[in-house]
């Protein structure tokens, strides 16, 4: 079967279309960060001084109740200013995350419309691959918000990467294409959409732990723009909580991607390791979320020493796409880029 | 600091026990596990003898002292070299040392009960109260029906005629720890193991040829310590039958094809089938693969009242466009030194030619051309093995071998010599570079891999909780019908999960056996004793 180029160019049209609909949503989340209960306005306002000593000091906490994000709004002034932008931060963050979840099923129908143009899965090329990576991120933040509504004013440090990620999906672009012998093979399914799965998560941690990196320093009562920052991010304990949990879920599944790979080369290369350059860098990303995983549970360890491991886990694994699909050759060599 | 610790006599044995202490504690996993995921660096940045040994070379041969250097602590074989080497060893007698005490207490924790109730229960995290019109004794055997399933309990009597139910759930995440770490230990071994009993070879096969599996059929050939070579799995590929490569309009390639004619040593009976990229052939152990392809062309040499000599030689692929370089090679009469005959050549598939330099415009054959660069004398002065895809460099330069014609021939066409010899282009097969596999260990590998993702699964998915019941009979001031008051209590061990969530469930589930009234809120509780009366 042929490319069918019609539905390859609607793809892409549905991409930037996506792309347009998450800068919307960016901005949503930027004016619920900016107006909402934690936002900066509510934070530097005479008035929410007041409502803070009204209200006992809450953090707004990660783990409770599902009602606590609207639970949150309430305060014993039921009028005024801070009323007034409460109600604007809540509809701005309404609108983000309707806005994500449209993108979201845009960019679906981008990659679903893009596989069928092409007829085999959607993730054969490094462009391919980043566009999975974003809307796995993207699901996985909304899959937190129905568990942790309250968390919803911080969507914009989640999906400014995912808009990130969108655009440099674009300066990858490879035309729609078949796949060459090497990756004719259910293999690809697989192994690429466990490891996208994991990968995608495993953001979703990196942005929880340079938050709490932050936080960790305000609680420390550190001083400096960072440490004022961290006054309207969630109490260190649960971004350290949510970020350990989203490792322990990606890790099974990035183990399991690499097992996977490991079986298709058995088929494909006649040898099921080889220290391939893109072995050895999901072999090195593997042991550093190993080590995060045991320092979590080692005294001395926990915290900000285990958070910046778990910064360096995602540092080896975004080496491992960008750096060695485009720099060093090896038999992962499918970028599509040459 | 001055401790007054008497003094500990240094023996050799008490250095080796605070040593194995060392090494065998988490912190120094830690530092083993960052040092393995360092170590490994060098082997994806700098080239890997054992993946590309002609790179090594080249980077030996343009940075001087530096390569050398590099050389000489294993960098080009990073994943063999003994640094590499001895810290996934370490690391794994650390993990030894860790995992058997382990494996030990798991062991008691199996066999042991619960633990006893705190005295006051009230004061965990989770917690609630309930009443029941049932007896104390009643109460417990159904509190403890409704636990069982899911929860290993154990009821206690109490001095003050109360009954205790400690109930524990989640024992499965320290068996999967324990069987990750174990089937990572024994993954680590049959990988050990494999390398040992494994072998590779690789052929280049032209169609129409075959081989048999043994070492010295193949152009390359490595085993591990423990093979026997004499006696390797009996298989032959009797004959590439055909090497089909197809590509699509754009000129991608679309598909890799190896037919290939088998017989294995039951039988001897020839088999049929195809080997195509991700579907090797797989008999009694050993694997087939189809790694590469190319062009062999044929020639005809017809020498002044001699017969002619038909020649099919491998050419090597220059280029994505098969473009191929190659070389013939024709021993002259041993009574007549410095009258070899050697064939330089070029083979394009579909050729283009520009200012008489040929190359190939499509991978595909479409009306080849071989151009062809003829020399006579000596084709190997030395005597030492040489390459079969050029002819010897030395040789030419010095003027052993002498240029007596050039010309690029389409097939049929002939070069004819200044001594009367004809060089006839009769056109061409296509080889397949086939790498034979053998490693008994990789099916128990992949059993072990399995388990380590069962084993992480528990080990980061279970978590441990705790539960407890105080069941006291009620006061005897109570109102009638009621029989016992019961707290609960719970606790999780790990910071997993939604446990209150549970424990309210717990709580729901239990008042329903208990006939109880639902759980009374926590603010209630607070301070009032036993909530009396509240039926």
């Amino acid at each position: 079967m042929a490319i069918n180029t019609g539905l390859a160019s609607l793809s892409e049209t549905l991409w930037t279309v996506a792309t347009g609909t998450y800068m919307l949503a960016v901005v949503a989340y930027t004016g619920e960060y900016a107006f909402g209960r934690n936002g900066r306005i509510a934070q530097t306002s005479p008035a929410t001084d007041r409502e803070r000593i009204a209200e006992p000091v809450r953090e707004p906490a990660l783990v409770g109740g599902g009602a606590g994000g609207e639970g949150v709004g309430q305060h014993p002034y039921g009028a005024g200013v801070v009323a007034g932008r409460q109600v604007a931060g809540r509809r701005w963050g309404r609108w983000a995350v309707a806005l994500t979840i449209l993108a979201a099923t845009i960019h679906l129908g981008s990659l679903a419309i893009r596989g069928i143009a092409v007829d085999r899965v959607p993730w054969g090329n490094m462009y391919e691959f980043t566009l999975v990576v974003a809307l796995v991120a993207t699901i996985a933040w909304l899959a937190t918000l129905i568990r942790m509504p309250q968390l919803r004013y911080l969507g914009l440090f989640v999906m400014m990467p995912v808009l990130l990620l969108m655009f440099l999906a674009g300066t990858l672009y490879t035309k729609a294409s078949k796949l060459v012998p090497a990756l004719q093979s259910y293999w690809l399914a697989i192994h690429v959409s466990s490891i996208a799965t994991a990968e995608g998560i495993l953001v979703t941690s990196a942005a929880l732990t340079g938050m709490y990196l932050v936080r960790a320093r305000h609680e420390r009562g550190g001083s400096g723009r960072l440490a004022r920052w961290g006054a309207r991010l969630p109490a260190a304990a649960s971004l350290d909580k949510a970020a350990y949990r989203t490792v322990a879920f990606a890790f099974p599944i990035y183990t399991a991607g690499v097992i996977f790979g490991a079986i298709w080369a058995e088929a494909a290369w006649g040898r099921y390791w080889g220290w391939d350059p893109k072995e050895t860098w999901a072999f090195i990303a593997w042991v550093i979320y190993a080590m995060y995983l045991h320092a979590r549970a080692t005294a001395g360890w926990r915290g900000s020493r285990a958070a910046y491991i778990n910064l360096l886990g995602f540092a080896a694994m975004t080496f491992n796409f960008f750096v060695v699909n485009i720099v060093i050759s090896g038999l992962h060599s499918y970028a599509g880029l040459n | 600091m001055s401790t007054e610790r008497p003094m500990r006599a240094v023996t050799p044995r008490y250095v080796g026990r605070l040593l194995w202490r060392r090494l065998t504690s988490m912190r120094t996993a830690i530092v083993l596990l960052f040092l393995l995921a360092l170590a490994a660096v060098p082997g994806s940045l700098l080239p890997q003898r054992p993946l590309n040994p002609a790179k090594v070379q080249a980077y030996l041969a343009s940075h001087g002292a530096w390569g050398r250097f590099l050389d000489r602590i294993g960098a080009f074989d990073v994943f063999g070299s003994y640094w590499f080497s001895a810290v996934y060893l370490l690391l794994f007698a650390s993990l030894i040392g860790c995992l058997i005490p382990r494996i030990a207490v798991y062991a008691r924790a199996l066999r042991a009960k619960p633990i006893q109730a705190p005295r006051h229960l009230g004061r965990l995290a989770e917690n609630g109260t309930l009443s029941s019109p049932l007896d104390p004794q009643q109460a417990a055997e159904r509190a403890g029906r409704t636990l069982r399933p899911r929860w290993r309990t154990v009821v206690r009597d109490e001095p003050a005629g109360a009954l205790t139910i400690s109930a524990e759930k989640g024992y499965s995440r320290e068996a999967g720890n324990l069987v990750f770490h174990v089937c990572l230990l024994l993954a680590l071994v049959l990988v050990a193991v494999g390398k040992l009993n494994s072998y590779q070879g690789s052929i280049v096969a032209v169609e129409g040829t075959g081989f048999c599996n043994r070492p010295i059929s193949y152009d390359t050939f490595h085993s591990g310590r423990l093979v026997n070579n004499g006696a390797l799995a009996n298989f032959c590929i009797d004959n590439l039958d055909s090497f089909t490569a197809s590509y699509r309009p754009d000129g991608t390639a679309q598909q890799f094809r190896a037919a290939v004619t088998y017989s294995t040593g039951l039988d001897g009976a020839p088999r049929h089938d195809v080997i195509t990229v991700n579907h090797p052939l797989r008999t009694q152990g050993d694997r087939v693969y189809l790694i590469n392809h190319g062009f062999a062309p044929t020639v005809t040499v017809t020498r002044p009242g001699k017969a002619p000599i038909t020649d099919t030689e491998a050419f090597l692929p220059e280029d994505e466009l098969y473009t191929s370089e190659g070389a013939f090679s024709f021993a002259g009469a041993d009574t007549a030194p410095g009258t070899d005959l050697g064939l330089s050549a070029v083979f394009a598939p579909t050729p283009l030619i520009q200012h008489g330099i040929v190359s190939s415009v499509a991978p595909i054959a479409q009306h080849p051309v071989l151009a062809v660069l003829a020399y006579t004398g000596t084709l190997n002065p030395t005597g030492q093995p040489q390459s079969v895809y050029s002819l010897n460099a030395d040789a030419i330069a010095s003027g052993k071998l002498k240029r007596v014609g050039a010309q690029n021939l389409s097939v049929g066409q002939s070069l004819k010599l200044p001594d009367g010899t004809t060089v006839r282009f009769d056109g061409y097969r296509q080889w397949a570079s086939l790498q034979v596999s053998h490693d008994p260990t990789q099916l128990l590998l992949l059993i072990a891999a399995v388990l380590m993702v069962f084993g992480l699964l528990g080990s980061l998915a279970v978590r441990r909780r705790r539960l407890w019941l105080r069941i006291t009979p009620a006061p005897a001031a109570a109102e009638a019908g009621l029989g016992s008051l019961i707290a609960v209590g719970g606790l999780a061990r790990n910071d997993s999960g939604n446990f209150g969530a549970e424990f309210a469930a717990i709580l729901q589930r239990l008042a329903a056996e208990l006939d109880s009234v639902p759980a009374q809120p926590a603010e209630a509780r607070a301070g009032d004793p036993v909530g009396a009366g509240r039926d």
